[in-house]
């Protein structure tokens, strides 16, 4: 069941509060590369989240899990599956201590996201801790809420700028009756043609991703939608499918060993990325990693103009602790504006992973 | 709050014509009566001045002047919203986005349509219809409500267990600050960097700042859609049906409940042979590829028999399918026909209390003397009691509001909310108290200031002050009641 550690953390930002120290929040530690190095900042201390865990509720019929922030996301996975059901996002864990709070702070989905959704489509409900030390739930376990802004969701992929979480409801679905995966040879151009043609399909999809001359189509479902799907898709059925897919997913596949630093980009559905790196593509052409050393500028700059956006998901081992560069897209300015007026009303004295998401939040 | 003053409104009212084309402005008494009220009609107020701009400078120029005198701007769209989110202010500007009622782009490859906030929610499946695309979220007003009001409100529908609420389907906003900043939330792409401002956006009843372009996202139609109507003799069996449905690992599209006094007037009303001596119906639809829809019909039909429907009617096409549903989308104009007034709440619960509110609910009933006619979204579990009343008989609306104040409180105690699509507004502002501590009353505020410091838009709804909440001291329901009953709504 775990423990309920939320008056120790809270006194630790209090604490901090008190001896202005900037708190730099880890759970399983499994993502420390993502966002911003916030090391270099002076006064820092690690406030650790992976005590305070524990399965609060859940009740399959109601599709809603309920848990501390601090619960490992294999034991939630383990759960559900033993209840037939997941966490319809595929979170990478990228990491065994992976938490469901570092998932949510994140805000990072996997190849199911374009058919099933995001992380940010299944949060239900939020308790966080603010930077004032104040405890605070927004959203709930229902499905539909709409008393009260947002704050649920706000959460999702702010790394823990605007609030320590404490617990999490989400949504959970059923697991697909069937699974089975096609693995198409092709070119990239006829695979994005395909993909598009697939996307606006009514085929029982869960994944489409392309990477080394090849299409990988997963479909979902009844089993008799599978089977007709497969053979309208054709190509080859992929023997140990899931292996692929979390190998994508977690980033243990041979392309994500990294010579150069790796760069995630978000761009619409089919765009043609032509930074002439080596990619694997993801949910359905609207995903792209890229191995590249090119300046962040001119990455950046054409995702813009793909009308989507770049981030440095990885820097190069050699560059980590050096690199000072913002590993996000740079936001408009009234945006940015909005962003550090949001800030200044979660964490006015700036103690909560600042500088992890924007070197000014 | 604002402090504008006769002076500030008269300035402003000046350079709005400046801005303005004569047409565009509306300030008789004969010309703003039309804006006094949304779908909520018992709150009524005559806007001061009424502006219909027709392009984004227009609406920039409107706001920057607006800020300047310290003049308060309700936004507003096809106005048939259910809490009063748009009821004007007779010291403010109403400003309707009636005239940006155009499709920019249709983007079949991205499966995105880019709109005006004044387009109708169905008109955008309409346009898309020939790319075999439709746009999910369906109010009951689809046919009259704008997607613009769709966003503030974060509105749901009969889908939304399957295909989600308007949060979950749109993917970029082009907003306007109150001083006049154009700028565009979310993108063309799935993920955006920074905050969730897309989220923090939908559902902000107007709020943080006025809605001027909105890209929705499509989903290919499915191949096959068909609904059962299940008959039981008991409403609990009924909702614990919903339950064993969905703990099977189905997702219905809609999954809908009526109990008997809905199901009687629905039928006198629709006519689409509803079993009116049943005490609950549930309509069930399945949707998907053709294999899969036929498969889990079979599976959900003999499911549903298990948990003891007494009869069964399956839909074999699509106006079959269409004539089951007629019965439910007209549930509130009929029972509108057999009561003088009803008043529409819309709590949400987690399903497993289903049979515990519904108990209460009865209990209630004949505690209050009022009767209720029970629709429900039971698949998320969204309810839509409707109190049966009569306005003139003295004593009965104050009786009505307290036994829906109740019904509210028993949904935040069951762990529900006190809205599940209809939002705050005015209506339930009081409830708000009821639902959030005083902490979280406070960060709604705090974040209304990081958008709109003075607190010019939509001032006075979906947040109330923690001043009134300690006057309340607790539970002190104003509600309004609900009228046009000639508009669907489910």
């Amino acid at each position: 069941m775990g423990i309920n550690r939320t008056q120790e953390l809270q006194d630790r930002i209090r604490a901090a509060l008190n001896d202005k120290t900037m708190l730099k929040i880890v759970g399983g530690n499994s993502k420390h590369f993502y966002g911003n190095d916030v090391s270099k900042n002076t006064k820092v201390e690690i406030i650790e989240t992976r005590i305070h865990q524990g399965i609060i509720s859940y009740e399959p019929s109601e599709l809603v899990l309920t848990a501390r922030a601090g619960t490992p996301l294999k034991e939630i996975e383990a759960l559900l599956a033993k209840n037939n059901q997941m966490l319809p996002f595929e979170p990478p864990h990228y990491g065994e201590h992976a938490t469901l709070g570092g998932a949510i702070a994140t805000g990072l989905s996997g190849p199911r996201r374009p058919f099933a959704g995001s992380v940010r489509d299944f949060v239900l409900g939020t308790k966080i801790l603010s930077g004032k030390g104040d405890v605070m739930s927004f959203g709930g376990q229902v499905m539909k809420n709409v008393a009260g802004y947002d704050v649920s969701r706000l959460m999702v992929g702010a790394l823990g700028t605007l609030g320590l979480l404490l617990e999490i409801s989400i949504k959970v679905l059923p697991r697909p009756h069937t699974e089975v995966t096609q693995c198409i040879a092709m070119s990239e151009q006829q695979a994005l043609k395909t993909m598009q043609e697939l996307n606006q399909s009514s085929m029982p999809l869960s994944a489409l991703a392309y990477e080394d001359e090849k299409l990988y189509v997963r479909l979902s479902g009844a089993a008799s939608a599978v089977k007709s799907a497969q053979y309208k898709v054709g190509g080859e059925t992929l023997l140990h499918a899931d292996n692929f897919w979390q190998q994508l997913n977690e980033q243990t596949h041979p392309f994500f060993e990294l010579s150069k630093p790796l760069w995630r980009l978000s761009v619409p559905y089919v765009s043609t990325v032509t930074l002439n790196e080596k990619s694997f593509i993801d949910w359905a052409g609207a995903l792209y990693w890229l191995q590249s050393d090119k300046t962040a500028e001119e990455i950046q700059q054409h995702a813009a103009e793909l009308g989507g956006a770049a981030t440095l998901f990885r820097a190069h081992q050699v560059q980590t602790g050096t690199n000072t560069q913002e590993r996000f897209a740079p936001l408009q300015a009234k945006i940015k504006q909005l962003h550090v007026n949001l800030k200044m009303r979660f964490d006015p004295y700036g103690i909560l992973n600042y500088g992890r998401l924007y070197s000014d939040l | 709050m604002t402090n504008a003053t006769k002076a500030n409104r008269k300035s402003l009212r000046t350079q709005l014509h400046q801005v303005l084309p004569k047409t565009s402005i509306l300030e008789t008494d004969e010309q703003t009566r039309p804006y006094e009220c949304d779908g909520l009609t018992a709150y009524h107020q005559k806007p001061w001045i009424v502006v219909l701009p027709e392009s984004i400078e227009q609406v920039q120029n409107i706001l920057i002047l607006c800020h300047n005198e310290g003049v308060p701007v309700v936004a507003r769209g096809a106005g048939t919203g259910l809490s009063g989110g748009a009821l004007p202010l007779a010291n403010g500007v109403l400003l309707s986005l009636a005239k940006f009622n155009n499709i920019l782009d249709i983007n079949p490859a991205n499966r995105s349509a880019t709109v005006q906030p004044g387009v109708r929610n169905l008109a955008i499946s309409e346009a898309v219809e020939e790319f075999n695309l439709y746009y999910a979220p369906d109010p009951s007003s689809q046919i009259a409500c704008t997607i613009g009001g769709n966003v503030a409100e974060n509105s749901g529908g009969v889908h939304c267990l399957k295909y989600g609420l308007t949060t979950h389907n749109i993917l970029q906003l082009k907003v306007i600050t109150i001083d006049g900043e154009l700028i565009t939330i979310g993108s063309q792409a799935l993920d955006t960097p920074g905050y969730d401002l897309l989220a923090l956006m939908t559902g902000s009843e107007g709020m943080l700042g006025v809605i001027v372009e909105v890209t929705v996202k499509l989903l290919p139609r499915p191949e096959q859609a068909q609904v059962i109507l299940a008959a039981f003799d008991d409403v609990v069996k009924a909702g614990e049906a919903v339950g064993a449905v969905i703990a099977e690992g189905i997702i219905p599209a809609g999954l809908e409940m009526m109990d008997n006094p809905a199901i009687r007037a629905a039928e006198d009303y629709a006519h689409a042979d509803y079993p009116v001596d049943a005490e609950a119906i549930l309509l069930c639809e399945l949707d998907g590829t053709h294999e899969e829809v036929n498969e889990q019909i079979h599976f959900v039909e003999n499911l549903l028999t298990t948990k003891g429907a007494t009869s069964l009617r399956t839909s074999s096409n699509e106006s079959e399918r269409l004539k089951l549903w007629l019965g439910r989308k007209s549930a509130f104009p009929a029972v509108g026909r057999i009561s003088p007034d009803y008043y529409c709440m819309d709590g949400t619960i987690p399903r497993s209390q289903l049979p515990f509110i519904l108990q209460k609910i009865s209990e209630l009933s004949k505690e209050y003397d009022l009767l209720v006619a029970n629709v429900f979204h039971a698949g998320d579990g969204n309810l839509h009691p409707l109190i049966l009343y009569d306005a003139n008989i003295e004593g009965q609306l104050e009786r009505t509001e307290e036994f829906g104040g109740k019904i509210l409180e028993l949904c935040v105690q069951a762990g529900g909310t006190i809205t599940g699509e209809h939002g705050v507004g005015k209506e339930k502002i009081d409830q708000m108290c009821v639902q959030f501590k005083s902490l979280e009353l406070q960060l709604f505020h705090d974040i209304k200031h990081s958008f709109d410091p003075l607190e010019l838009l939509n001032p006075g709804k979906a947040v109330p002050s923690l001043h009134r909440c300690a006057e309340l001291g607790g539970m002190h329901v104003h509600d309004g009641l609900l009228s046009h009953p000639e508009l669907d709504r489910f």
